[in-house]
């Protein structure tokens, strides 16, 4: 295991806005902090202005550092300007960003004061997406963190039921929904949910299967509230997907022929799947680095189920404890390293020659240049590939750029 | 605090990174917060550079700011130096780092590196992204430019430099291939392209042209200014862009330059003035242009499209506040009022207000033209992947004016096809609300199904039609004959009608009435 500390070439918490304000439709993110922030978002999500965004930036400006205006009277006018072009916002999240969080304005508070003012209709919580605080994923883990204390309660004599934490894409939402009726669990609620006016209720009859690996927060917060995680690996491939849906099976006591009958057929038709992409991938060599906490579960697929050898698993920050079973089962001596020191770690990976980079959209194409095959990293976050009917997209990810490099002639 | 949904530019050091990735054997340590590297991607995804930019970021985090962050930086320049050894080195802070004031510079000169350190300082919470790269342009030539210049021998070849081109800028590429060639056939030697290519080595050669060409004066005219001052070397102040700029630029240059262009002028090779004058484009007089850009963009393609393509120049507008006045000052030759905005909102309620029938404008304004159902051609930054093309697509000199012409005629309704259109508008597949045949479904004129929520700042006239519109009601059978005109007369059609029935006390407009309108207004 490997610590490095340097240069790091990761996004910054700010960007999950980019998913998450498509995946709770009546939230609004709005960033409290710089003409960097603001365009960093813009950058990340592409210019895509496929609709009016639902995240906006309130740019602090020198006025503001200088106290010739107050930042809370400000903030509150930009609120009101807001709100008022979309009556259709039921929670808005002020996020804090780099700036803000140096200048220590408390966003907590202005949550408060303005919650008090604009709720029922509208209610404001707060979290931090900043780069020093946050590591890009580490966004998504802060915001549902913050959603945490105003889930509704649950009566400790209520049934056990299951949460499924982390954000998924609502295809594969409803996938899973269907398989744990299949099983036998009939009371499965998700966080984040598709609307702010239906957030799950939790007590100590809940228990939480976590959906992504960079939930440590959020983790913390549901368990304060009473909540059990069920501890599994991540639902990438048959095999991670499998484990986790057992984990809930188990600790809803299904019989495990039951669970088998419920899961079997899924089973085969993703290994059927995957079985073409394996033939493309096995034995080539792979080399992560660090951006979404996810390369550990992906690493640990793409050795176990399609047969590739891994290089070195590069992940910004590693929670033992939600990673456990995931680590027990990547090879022995697999090369793991954590945080990140770019230069040296690009000198490692030219060195080792890979055969494919999963790496972020700075470094993919210089790369490429340097005639390594790259996958950008970010695309495996903006891609449904959890669960078994996506099991092979996901392994397609990895075979496409080595068969479009197969087929390029020039 | 300015609420911001999109940014035409981004904050300083982009600037200055848009200065260091464009040269040669420069290195830019930048004190700034983990997350500060997604703007490795511009250049690396939007331009599709095939290296990274030439930056090192200390990356602190909030760990580091408990102790001690000047040390960070301190190593960072330090390594980064022994990595890379660049000829000379920029160093500066971005928005967070500038909050903790670890000055930079100073701990740069501390570390006695044997190369030049050029300190930025950018200020992040007043300025924007143009104005850091003309900043930072400008400090390297004054750092490198080297002493006085020599005396030009006698009988020496002219020559010039051009001044202005980054990474990240719109053709920026393009535009020095045509104008070195430009210049080449009137004789004119191009000494330096700075910043784009340039090295240290080069900026100290600067002194050796006789006159600078200023191509991006957003970028280039303080560095311009100075070597005026300095060096005692004239710049152009024309930007070829348009037939009728880049003969004035070529009157300019030979003047500077002391060369004959008779020879050049005559000899003149534009398609645009040609496929302008020739009948099938007789459809593209009047039509209504609203123009939104960079003021060096923005000011040309107002000229180009009212005096070579026979447009109306219904709105013209810029993001760059520095140069408003140059831009109000255009604005005056049509008869508008210019809009100086980086507000995109502000920006799109202009649009909308002036019924244009195609927008020039960035790839903001290519939304907000989709939108609302007209047609777009970009013609400024901020740049998208598709503003760097595979092909030769400069926008200055006669062939920048070639691509021009086929850049934003080609979004439009077709002569002929117009005026099918007019003719069989009830058909059912030809219908008004059709789009262009050659533009698929990206310009239908209804909101699109994601844009649910209309901004509040848009009339709802060119969203839906409805009924009441103020005090005067559209009778159902004005209604249905209104919703027979084509799309992209309809706004200024139901507007001139509205006014017209308004200004005559009527309260309910009838397919006379909208007759009457037509023939009060004409076309």
């Amino acid at each position: 295991m490997l610590r490095e500390r340097g240069q790091r070439e990761v996004f910054c918490g700010l960007t999950g806005i980019i998913w998450l304000h498509r995946k709770i439709q009546d939230a609004f993110f709005l960033v409290v902090g710089s003409r960097t922030c603001a365009h960093l978002i813009q950058s990340a999500a592409g210019v895509m202005i496929f609709a009016e965004p639902r995240f906006a930036t309130a740019i602090i400006d020198e006025r503001d550092l200088a106290g010739l205006a107050d930042c809370n009277a400000e903030l509150d006018r930009v609120v009101a300007r807001l709100l008022e072009r979309r009556p259709d916002i039921r929670m808005l999240f002020l996020v804090g960003s780099c700036p803000s969080e140096v200048i220590k304005l408390d966003l907590s508070r202005a949550a408060e004061r303005l919650s008090a003012s604009f709720m029922p209709k509208v209610r404001v919580l707060n979290y931090s997406g900043s780069g020093i605080e946050t590591t890009f994923t580490q966004g998504e883990d802060a915001c549902l963190a913050a959603l945490v204390p105003i889930l509704p309660v649950e009566s400790a004599s209520a049934k056990q039921s299951l949460l499924v934490v982390g954000a998924l894409a609502e295809v594969v939402e409803d996938q899973f929904r269907r398989l744990f009726t299949a099983i036998g669990i009939d009371d499965v609620r998700f966080l984040p949910p598709r609307s702010a006016m239906q957030l799950p209720a939790i007590g100590p009859a809940t228990r939480y299967l976590l959906a992504q690996p960079f939930l440590a927060d959020t983790a913390r917060a549901l368990e304060a509230r009473g909540a059990t995680r069920l501890a599994a690996p991540f639902p990438l491939g048959v095999e991670g997907t499998t484990a986790w849906l057992h984990a809930a099976a188990q600790a809803f006591g299904i019989s495990d022929s039951r669970f088998h009958t419920a899961v079997a057929p899924e089973q085969e038709r993703a290994r059927g799947a995957l079985a073409r992409h394996r033939e493309q991938l096995a034995g080539r060599r792979i080399f992560f680095f660090p951006d979404s906490q996810l390369e550990i579960p992906l690493a640990r697929f793409v050795s176990r189920e399609l047969g590739m050898e891994l290089v070195e698993v590069g992940t910004p920050y590693l929670h033992r404890p939600h990673l456990a079973e995931e680590l027990a089962m990547l090879p022995a001596g697999t090369m793991l390293s954590e945080g990140q020191d770019v230069e040296r770690q690009l000198d490692r990976c030219l060195a080792a020659a890979p055969d494919m980079t999963v790496c972020g959209l700075g470094l993919a194409n210089p790369l490429e240049a340097k005639g390594l095959t790259t996958k950008w990293s970010i695309e495996l976050l903006f891609t449904p590939v959890q669960g078994f009917n996506q099991a092979a997209d996901l392994a397609e990810l990895f075979a496409r750029p080595l068969v479009r490099r197969a087929r390029l002639m020039v | 605090m300015q609420l911001t949904l999109w940014t035409y530019e981004g904050p300083p050091h982009v600037g200055a990174m848009r200065v260091a990735t464009a040269m040669r054997g420069v290195h830019y340590v930048l004190h700034a917060p983990q997350g500060d590297t997604y703007a490795d991607l511009l250049f690396t995804m939007i331009e599709r550079l095939p290296q990274r930019p030439p930056v090192t970021y200390t990356t602190f985090q909030a760990r580091d700011l408990g102790g001690d962050t000047a040390e960070l930086f301190k190593n960072a320049a330090r390594d980064a130096y022994d990595r890379f050894k660049p000829q000379a080195m920029m160093v500066g802070a971005s928005c967070t780092a500038e909050l903790i004031q670890d000055d930079p510079g100073g701990l740069a000169r501390a570390l006695d590196l044997p190369v030049p350190v050029v300190a930025l300082e950018l200020p992040a919470y007043q300025k924007k992204e143009n104005w850091g790269a003309a900043e930072t342009f400008y400090q390297m030539v004054r750092a490198l430019a080297g002493a006085a210049p020599r005396e030009r021998a006698a009988g020496a070849q002219p020559s010039c430099n051009l001044l202005g081109p980054t990474a990240l800028g719109f053709r920026h590429r393009d535009d020095v291939t045509e104008i070195t060639a430009l210049l080449g056939k009137l004789g004119i030697r191009v000494n330096v392209t700075a910043p784009l290519g340039a090295s240290p080595a080069d900026l100290a050669r600067l002194g050796d042209a006789d006159f600078n060409v200023v191509l991006y004066p957003e970028i280039a005219s303080q560095a311009a200014n100075w070597l005026q001052r300095n060096f005692n070397q004239p710049y152009t102040r024309t930007v070829p862009i348009g037939v009728g700029a880049t003969r004035d630029f070529i009157v300019e240059v030979s003047r500077l330059a002391g060369v004959d262009a008779t020879d050049l002028l005559a000899a003149e090779d534009s398609r645009l003035t040609w496929y302008s004058r020739s009948v099938d484009s007789t459809y593209l007089t009047g039509k209504r242009v609203f123009v939104f850009g960079d003021a060096t963009h923005a000011i040309a393609a107002a000229r180009v499209a009212a005096q070579e393509l026979g447009f109306t120049v219904v709105g013209l507008g810029t993001y760059s506040r520095e140069f408003a006045r140059d831009v109000r000052e255009a604005a005056k030759a049509y008869g508008v009022e210019a809009l100086i905005a980086d507000d995109y909102l502000d920006v799109e309620a202009k649009i909308a207000e002036a019924h244009p029938e195609l927008v020039l404008g960035t790839q903001m304004e290519r939304h907000i033209a989709k939108r609302l159902g007209v047609p777009c051609a970009v013609i400024s930054a901020p740049v998208h992947v598709q503003d760097f093309p595979a092909r030769y697509s400069p926008q200055m000199g006669f062939e920048g004016a070639n691509v021009l012409f086929d850049t934003w005629v080609h979004p439009l309704m077709m002569g002929l096809e117009e005026h099918l259109l007019g003719m069989f508008r009830e058909d059912f597949e030809f219908h008004a609300d059709a789009a262009p045949s050659h533009l698929g479904t990206g310009a239908k004129p209804v909101a699109e199904p994601a844009a649910a929520v209309v901004p509040a700042a848009v009339p709802v006239a060119v969203q839906a039609p409805v009924e009441v519109q103020g005090p005067v009601v559209w009778s159902p059978d004005g209604q249905k004959e209104l919703g027979k005109i084509p799309f992209f007369v309809r706004g200024k059609a139901r507007r001139n009608t509205e006014k017209f029935a308004a200004e005559r006390g009527l309260t309910t407009i009838t397919v006379e009435t909208l007759y009457d309108a037509k023939a009060h207004f004409g076309r």
